[in-house]
């Protein structure tokens, strides 16, 4: 068995609390659904921001210099990291020389892709995930299960239990108003303690050299208002050319997100805060490389808004954490082979190419079709199991055989119910019909 | 070869034949009947209050409960007369840990989503809008625009310093999708809208 379908084997054995997770996502997708009707012209929305974001990417270089340049000029330093390892050693460099030894970060799935947190504890420093949804699973040391909503697997009284092991909550509480106080209290007192914060970046304005990064808990800016260092980190595709096109990221990203209309906290930076210092991290990390591949280029307009996570049967049915990679769902499929094609060759095989999360997408990545695209890549390179190359080889012969087509089509209508097949696990096979289609529909023509 | 020129290289071999920018002017974005109007129920919609202010502004920031009773209130607009922290005295933003209320201006108010478009001058600590428990945000009627698109042509953006869209208090939802208002930030925000004139 695949990794994603033994882990997601796992997460469905509890069938109650499966589809208490189905419809704890699908009650977001709900959201989403209610705040686009309150925008006659989303269509229109998402087809700018899809080619604002192409216009970007076409000439990103340019932007980036642009970028760098204007931000230079604001006060902030940037670094450039060509891959997870050199932004990881180039954030540890900013905190060593400023003796920092305790970090609050807000979120940011750039970091989490880059394993940031492992590596910095493992030098000594304290890190502290402020995000209340990361900071539960970083208590349990766990990853992130969703992008936006990293605890969404959880229950509230497993966040009691939790809370009360780690932050002294009296046991049995599991009241998320009480838990989110409780966490308040603790968090507070990281952001005060804190010697420097780290954000991620929504979105890198080329004109101004400013950073936009958007929360609703204000953690992104208590984390960044209060310690004399600010990191942000970023991947190279954040870019957008001018104030103006965040208009229509903005409109989008928390819509498609949460169903609400912008996050509480929308927090525009430009340089450092007097006697303070900023430092911008620009990473690529394999983007270039996605770039340069036409039929998945697409993948990098993500503004990551986890509207495809959330209206995905599969991820919604088999948990984020099966699939294995920071970024979770149809885009994280997508995007996870490029870094390891051989660890990741499951990944595009975790969906049913229904295609809802390219209906859904707010800059019209076509993610079914990369999907699809990366079947065919991996099949080709080797990397998809026997069994499924044997039945598409199978499957192929007899689809180019009219008698074995019928031959085979007679077989399967007799003995079908007795074959097992994993698909009958949680299903009722439906009854064969006696007649193929073919001999059906030849009944009809001569009954006319 | 450095990162900068490498990754540089790299995304210019990369890139694809060049896209033109689209015109954002040609958006016909949503519009309200009642701009006030639609703010005010934005801002509601967001976990906050909104308060149309006839008059001056002390007795409706009065008429806010949480108002009435804080000890430690840090104003940026003048002639709040709870106001009681000299900022231009606070070199460490952590001297602010314990304010109670603050109340702050904003430039600009959006309808669509009830955001509010507030500046840091630097002359101030910015600390004060995130550490504060609870918040008041005094905005001019006449600051109003429907949408995002109109909002951008209008701001300018402090470069270098800060600036943000704020919408309602702080929240989250991340234990089992429960809303819970004051997170980290503000538990609660309070937009008091002022007649033009003012």
């Amino acid at each position: 068995m695949t990794e994603h379908a033994a882990r997601a084997a796992e997460f469905v054995a509890n069938d109650a609390r499966l589809h208490w997770h189905d419809q704890a996502v699908w009650f977001v997708r709900n959201k989403r659904d209610i705040a686009r009707s309150f925008v006659p012209e989303w269509e229109e929305l998402r087809s700018l921001g899809s080619q604002i974001k192409a216009h970007t990417l076409s000439r990103l270089a340019e932007y980036l210099e642009e970028f760098e340049r204007n931000a230079r000029a604001a006060g902030a330093a940037v670094h450039w990291a060509r891959d997870a390892d050199e932004h990881n050693r180039i954030v540890h460099g900013i905190l060593r020389e400023n003796g920092v030894t305790r970090l609050v970060k807000s979120k940011s799935m750039l970091t989490e892709e880059c394993h940031l947190n492992e590596y910095l504890e493992a030098q000594g420093v304290e890190v502290v995930d402020t995000d209340l949804g990361e900071r539960i699973v970083q208590l349990r040391r766990e990853p992130p299960s969703h992008i936006v909503m990293p605890a969404i697997h959880l229950k509230k009284e497993e966040i009691g239990e939790l809370f009360h092991d780690k932050l002294g909550t009296p046991r049995g509480l599991a009241d998320p108003k009480q838990l989110t106080e409780a966490a308040r209290a603790h968090l507070r007192e990281k952001f005060l303690a804190a010697q420097a914060g780290l954000t991620g970046v929504n979105f890198a304005i080329a004109s101004t050299g400013g950073v936009v990064v958007c929360t609703n808990e204000g953690n992104a800016d208590l984390g960044t208002a209060l310690p004399p260092i600010h990191i942000a980190c970023m991947g190279v595709e954040k870019l957008v050319p001018s104030p103006p096109e965040l208009a229509v990221f903005l409109r989008l990203l928390a819509r498609s997100a949460t169903g609400q209309p912008i996050t509480a906290y929308t927090s525009h930076f430009h340089g450092p805060r007097p006697c303070a210092s900023m430092h911008i991290v620009i990473v690529d990390h394999g983007r270039s490389r996605i770039l340069a591949r036409e039929e998945y280029r697409n993948s990098l307009k993500c503004i990551r808004c986890a509207a495809c996570l959330n209206t995905c049967p599969v991820y919604r049915r088999s948990g984020g954490h099966s699939y294995g990679v920071a970024v979770a769902g149809p885009i994280g499929s997508v995007l996870a082979p490029h870094v390891d094609p051989k660890k990741h060759a499951d990944l595009p095989f975790a969906s049913s190419l229904c295609g809802s999360c390219s209906d859904v997408c707010p800059v019209r990545i076509d993610l079914h079709h990369q999907l699809l695209a990366w079947r065919g890549e991996l099949a080709a390179q080797g990397l998809v199991p026997l069994r499924k190359r044997v039945v598409s080889r199978v499957g192929r012969w007899v689809l180019a055989r009219t008698w074995a087509y019928r031959f085979f089509g007679k077989l399967a209508r007799i003995f079908a119910r007795y074959v097992p097949n994993p698909w009958t696990r949680q299903r009722e096979l439906p009854p064969m019909p006696r007649e193929s289609f073919r001999a059906q529909w030849r009944k009809r023509v001569r009954a006319r | 070869m450095s990162a900068r020129d490498e990754i540089l290289k790299a995304l210019r071999a990369a890139a694809p034949q060049a896209v033109p920018l689209p015109d954002i002017g040609r958006v016909s974005a949503v519009r309200y009947p009642d701009v006030r109007e639609r703010f005010a129920k934005s801002v509601v919609e967001v976990g906050g209050c909104c308060v149309l202010v006839e008059g001056p502004l002390e007795p409706a920031l009065a008429a806010i409960p949480e108002y009435a009773a804080a000890r430690k209130v840090v104003s940026l607009v003048p002639g709040v007369a709870k106001a009681n922290v000299d900022l231009s005295s606070i070199r460490d933003p952590h001297d602010l840990r314990d304010v109670d209320f603050c109340v702050l201006p904003a430039e600009l108010g959006v309808a669509e989503n009830g955001a509010c478009w507030i500046v840091d001058h630097g002359g101030a600590n910015r600390a004060c809008a995130f550490l504060t428990q609870h918040l008041a945000v005094v905005l001019r009627g006449d600051c109003l625009v429907h949408n995002l698109h109109e909002a951008y042509q209008r701001i300018a953006i402090p470069s270098p310093g800060f600036a943000m869209w704020l919408s309602g208090p702080s929240k989250t939802a991340d234990i089992e999708q429960a809303l819970v208002i004051g997170a980290h930030g503000a538990r609660s925000c309070t937009v008091l809208v002022t007649a033009q004139a003012s």
